[in-house]
């Protein structure tokens, strides 16, 4: 297989075309704004970072049979900052039982020789995400707390991402 | 860390690669956790249908005038582990100048912008998983890595396979280049087979008498966990 190699710090010129933010109109029905920052081993933000995320649509449909690309791509600002406007995705079922709401990501950045994968669970699926099979194979409870999302007063999520450190997000072998 | 990926030889680069300063304090230092490949992971996004013109394949062609350089063509397939064409996929590339600076305004290396070059393509594979575009020669670029830190000549590429887990975000080097024995990023590829399959050929078949050279590259993606459709080969 071709290895993997860093997005380098000039990966914002190559992808900024495609930027989407924005997977439904913010005014839609059941619009969810999810935002967070990637923060490195220092606690400072990484402001050259891209944030991918893929997830179904909520009947649970990939595209071709989804209306819509159910893919966002941000590019993070000076703050580390990135966010997206989407749809809470339908639970899914798997082999090993009934998949919570989740949303996949990819995290791109100059230092990262390959790509990070983690998860978005919802915070308020608390049965579903106790359920969840990829949830219940994570053993320690700090990291599996780290792909719930929090949510905020103003009805959005938070999803911080911390490369390293105490609070350091689980991420996925795949 | 690498363990998890076992089942496979580890041909990707490590995240903690002490050579490479800046995975310092960006690679993860817990075990990676096992992501198994269900409906998420086994789907994935179809784009740049619609949005990618024949144009965005040729990086000589946009703007009045001709970049500096050497003119070349770059092109091959995008198969999968299983072998198969990766058909109607968009490729992303982005590369520094022949002088070897990025049009970034972050890349503060005192070589020239050209104006006639930003450096940034994309294509959709055809029904055979084929790309081709065309382009100049990147020039290396120092950076501040270590003493005397020079990157290879690369031209980074962006692939979207049939699935997430075969996302790709990758290198393609130059046949010949003094620079890559030196390059922390390139030899953090430990598999020499493995470090080859990222460089290019030059090829004749490609090269266009008096108006380009022309290279191949082709890109196998995935393989990763869950999809052991083949027997590695180098």
């Amino acid at each position: 297989m071709t290895p993997s190699q860093t997005a380098g710090p000039f990966l914002a010129i190559g992808v900024a075309w495609m930027e989407a933010e924005r997977l439904v109109d913010p005014a839609a029905p059941g619009a969810v704004r999810i935002h967070g920052r990637v923060l490195d081993g220092a606690g400072q933000p990484v402001p050259d970072a891209v944030i991918e995320i893929w997830q179904a649509d909520a009947v649970g449909r990939f595209p071709p049979e989804a209306p819509w690309s159910g893919f966002g791509r941000s590019l993070t600002d000076a703050a580390g900052r990135f966010r997206f406007v989407t749809v809470r995705p339908a639970a899914l079922p798997s082999p090993e039982g009934p998949e919570a709401p989740h949303i996949d990501v990819s995290i791109f950045a100059r230092g990262l020789l390959q790509r990070l994968v983690t998860r978005i669970y919802f915070p308020d699926e608390v049965a579903a995400n106790g359920a969840d099979p990829v949830l219940r194979s994570i053993a320690d409870g700090a990291a599996r707390r780290s792909l719930v999302a929090v949510a905020e007063a103003d009805g959005s999520l938070r999803f911080d991402v911390h490369l390293q450190g105490p609070e350091e997000t689980a991420f996925f072998a795949y | 860390m690498e363990t998890l990926r076992s089942p496979w030889p580890v041909l990707d680069p490590p995240y903690d690669e002490p050579s490479y300063r800046s995975t310092a304090l960006r690679a993860p230092k817990r075990p990676l956790i096992l992501l198994p490949h269900h409906l998420t992971e086994r789907h994935g996004p179809v784009l740049g249908q619609g949005g990618v013109g024949a144009a965005d394949a040729d990086l000589t062609r946009q703007h009045a005038g001709e970049p500096i350089g050497q003119r070349i063509v770059v092109a091959g397939r995008v198969l999968g582990s299983d072998g198969r064409p990766v058909a109607g996929q968009l490729v992303e590339i982005w590369q520094a100048n022949a002088a070897g600076r990025y049009a970034h305004s972050v890349d503060r290396h005192p070589a020239p912008l050209d104006p006639n070059f930003t450096g940034v393509g994309r294509c959709v594979t055809g029904a055979d998983g084929s790309y081709r575009f065309v382009t100049i020669l990147p020039g290396a670029y120092p950076w501040a890595n270590h003493d005397k830190a020079w990157r290879p000549a690369h031209i980074h590429f962006s692939l979207f396979g049939r699935a997430f887990t075969e996302r790709l975000v990758t290198q393609m080097y130059f046949p010949g280049d003094p620079l890559q024995p030196h390059d922390p990023i390139l030899q953090a590829v430990r598999e020499p087979a493995a470090r080859q399959r990222l460089i290019a050929a030059y090829d004749i078949g490609l090269t266009e008498g008096e108006w380009a050279l022309g290279y191949r590259w082709d890109i196998k993606i995935g393989g990763h966990l869950g999809t052991p459709t083949e027997e590695w080969v180098p």
